[in-house]
């Protein structure tokens, strides 16, 4: 009993200690130095930090509460932003044509945009992830399967792959419950369009772990192969996965977004930003540009600076380029 | 070679046959296909009748190869909504999707390898550097806002701007629709006429950019590598002119990659022509399955998705066998370990 609350105690200390090591490591290391390099790569992370902050804090953050029917009048429908004629000053970029702010209801679009994003990128991940390593380290069959699926999937664009899961979805579904689960699906059309660039990836590292000496040792002495994968393959093929993430957040949203514009993603009842362009291109004729345009140009900043992200990290974490 | 050839070209029927499977699950198990065509007032015998006449009591692979023979001979039942023939709705919509993708890989092709050489050869040049940030942006901006923002531009707020500089900057464009079409046999072509051809432009710049920028990174990275190689550094020894060296032999070895990866962008310009198409109202294929999809318009959706499905099938496939022909190094490889067994 005595040795084991020591042997607990013992591991805690080591925990914060390598805590407190990696902290001191990463502060010293070469990816926060060239970081603090490129003045570019820090903008894009501040804006990128901008826009998940004010996704998880929209409540917060939104002037208004798009959602809220009590505090919607149609009376202020399209009144232009505050800096053209005729702007209101309750309404810093405008408001679209039922009267809501369009920088409320661009704050809560991102939320949607940013939610989907994560959601399938991570879903993408594990299963791509998944599906790698039991594909190099098993090897054979398996491999031959998933591959081949691999190989087929990459035959089509992405962007094709999450309509056709999509739209397919809303012909099988019942109406209502499409209305209920968007979401998932969306999370589910949009990974299921990714997971082959993980696995891919995964699988060529695990294939050369495999034969390490490490794993012939956890071999050897009988852990089951589903705990060698888990515990000794997978954190030495985590590095290259967590840049591909980066850069598919960015592919993410953009997918999310022309779903939602062709009409077949995320409803209107609860808008993301591609949502809110496709609703606002219909009164681009009309003179209303800013309906569409700021929530467009909130789109493409918010990619631009993710993907800066995604390059940064590829060639920071890239040991050929050092 | 030939058993590369049979064996790509059995993987090829395999997939198709899974896409037929797909799309025939579509047509028979969503919905009940005689609801979808009778009226309310049809008496069940008449049902049971039709149901038989149509063969849908048959075994379930039964019913799959009669889909299948069905579809090889062009025959995909009767739009739900447009009460016709899909395959005569596909056959007016091809040639505005087919038209449009082609002037935008034309576009793609001829802008991006000119930039994508230049940025490679002057790396430190300041239009490199504008080059490269202008190809960030495009491959950033999702295709809908780019069309979008050209509608802004030249569409909507092309006087006023025109107004305020003084003088004629930016022209008036069409944004909507194909403009006035020539009818040659089935095909309805934009070429001959003015208004077709002014509808052609902003759609296909639309449609081109994401490609351009795209074969001008690949442009640029192959001959960054090409150059920095031995045979180049010889040729330069050799006293060989720079016009030479750059496209003799530089140029010349970067294309292998490059046409490739050009065929099998082929296909996805005809993907993404689909969000082009619903921006511009381009009466394409691809409008006609955003509007099946939200009208639950299944034959079009199946035979939108097998059309889709054997074009991709087909590019892949000649590309692969493109690529066995043009690199030699493919085929001596085979060779040698041909040899070794």
């Amino acid at each position: 009993m005595a040795v084991g609350e020591n042997q607990q105690a013992g591991v805690r200390r080591g925990f914060a200690t390598h805590l407190a090591d990696g902290v001191r490591r990463f502060f010293h290391g070469d990816l926060w130095h060239s970081f603090t390099r490129s003045p570019v790569v820090m903008v894009s992370a501040v804006i990128t930090v901008v826009f998940v902050a004010s996704a998880i804090f929209a409540p917060l953050v939104a002037p208004y509460d798009p959602f809220d029917l009590a505090s919607i009048d149609l009376l202020d429908s399209e009144i232009p932003p505050i800096w053209i004629e005729g702007g209101d000053p309750r309404f810093l970029l405008g408001t679209d044509d039922q009267g809501r702010g369009i920088l409320s209801t661009m704050i809560y679009g991102a939320r949607i945009s940013l939610g989907v994003g994560f959601a399938s990128v991570l879903f993408a991940m594990v299963l791509g992830v998944g599906l790698g390593l039991l594909s190099g380290y098993l090897g054979g069959t398996v491999d031959a399967i998933i591959m081949r699926i691999a190989d087929v999937q990459l035959t089509f664009p992405a962007i094709l792959i999450a309509l056709l899961i999509d739209g397919l979805s809303r012909t099988v579904l019942p109406r209502d419950l499409h209305g209920e689960i968007w979401f998932y699906v969306l999370v589910l059309a949009i990974g299921l369009s990714f997971w082959v660039q993980y696995a891919r990836t995964v699988r060529g590292s695990a294939m050369v772990e495999r034969s390490k000496e490490y794993v012939q040792a956890a071999q050897v002495i009988g852990i089951p192969p589903l705990l060698i994968m888990l515990r000794h393959v997978l954190p030495n093929v985590m590095g290259p996965v967590l840049v591909i993430a980066t850069i598919n957040l960015a592919i993410a949203v953009i997918t999310e977004a022309t779903l939602s514009f062709l009409g077949v993603g995320v409803p209107p009842t609860s808008p993301s930003l591609g949502t809110l362009i496709r609703v606002g291109n219909d009164f681009l004729f009309s003179g209303s540009w800013w309906i569409t345009i700021f929530p467009g140009a909130a789109l493409a900043i918010l990619v631009l600076a993710v993907n800066l992200l995604g390059d940064w990290l590829r060639d920071a974490l890239n040991p050929k380029l050092r | 070679m030939i058993a590369f050839v049979v064996r790509r070209l059995l993987q090829s029927i395999g997939v198709m046959l899974a896409v037929g499977l797909i799309a025939f699950s579509l047509f028979n198990y969503v919905g009940d296909p005689i609801n979808n065509m009778v009226g309310q007032d049809t008496t069940l015998e008449q049902r049971q009748e039709l149901r038989e006449r149509l063969g849908l009591d048959d075994p379930f692979f039964v019913q799959y190869g009669r889909f299948l023979v069905n579809a090889v001979q062009g025959d995909f039942g009767i739009s739900y909504r447009h009460r016709r023939p899909v395959a005569d709705l596909i056959t007016e919509r091809v040639p505005a999707t087919l038209e449009l993708s082609f002037i935008a890989a034309v576009l793609a092709l001829f802008i991006g390898v000119p930039m994508g050489v230049y940025t490679g050869l002057h790396r430190r040049g300041a239009l490199s550097q504008v080059f490269l940030s202008v190809s960030l942006v495009g491959v950033s901006l999702p295709t809908f806002l780019i069309g979008i923002l050209l509608i802004l531009v030249f569409g909507v707020m092309s006087q006023d701007i025109n107004a305020a500089v003084g003088f004629y900057l930016v022209p008036q464009l069409p944004t909507f629709g194909r403009g006035d079409t020539v009818q040659l046999g089935w095909w309805s072509t934009g070429f001959l006429t003015k208004s077709g051809l002014l509808a052609l432009i902003l759609p296909s710049i639309t449609l081109a950019l994401f490609q351009m920028t795209l074969i001008m990174r690949l442009v640029r990275s192959e001959m960054l590598e090409v150059l920095r190689t031995d045979y180049i550094k010889f040729a330069r020894a050799r006293g060989l002119t720079n016009r030479a060296v750059n496209f003799g032999h530089a140029l010349k070895n970067t294309l292998v990659p490059v046409i490739t990866i050009t065929g099998l962008q082929l296909g996805s310009i005809i993907a993404f022509s689909l969000i082009t198409e619903q921006v511009f109202q381009w009466p394409g294929m691809g409008l006609l399955f955003i509007q099946a999809i939200n009208e639950v318009d299944i034959p079009v959706m199946a035979s939108y998705l097998m059309m889709i499905g054997f074009f991709f099938v087909f590019i892949n496939l000649v590309v692969d066998l493109l690529y066995y022909v043009v690199d030699p190094r493919l085929r001596a490889d085979k060779a040698v370990s041909g040899g070794h067994q």
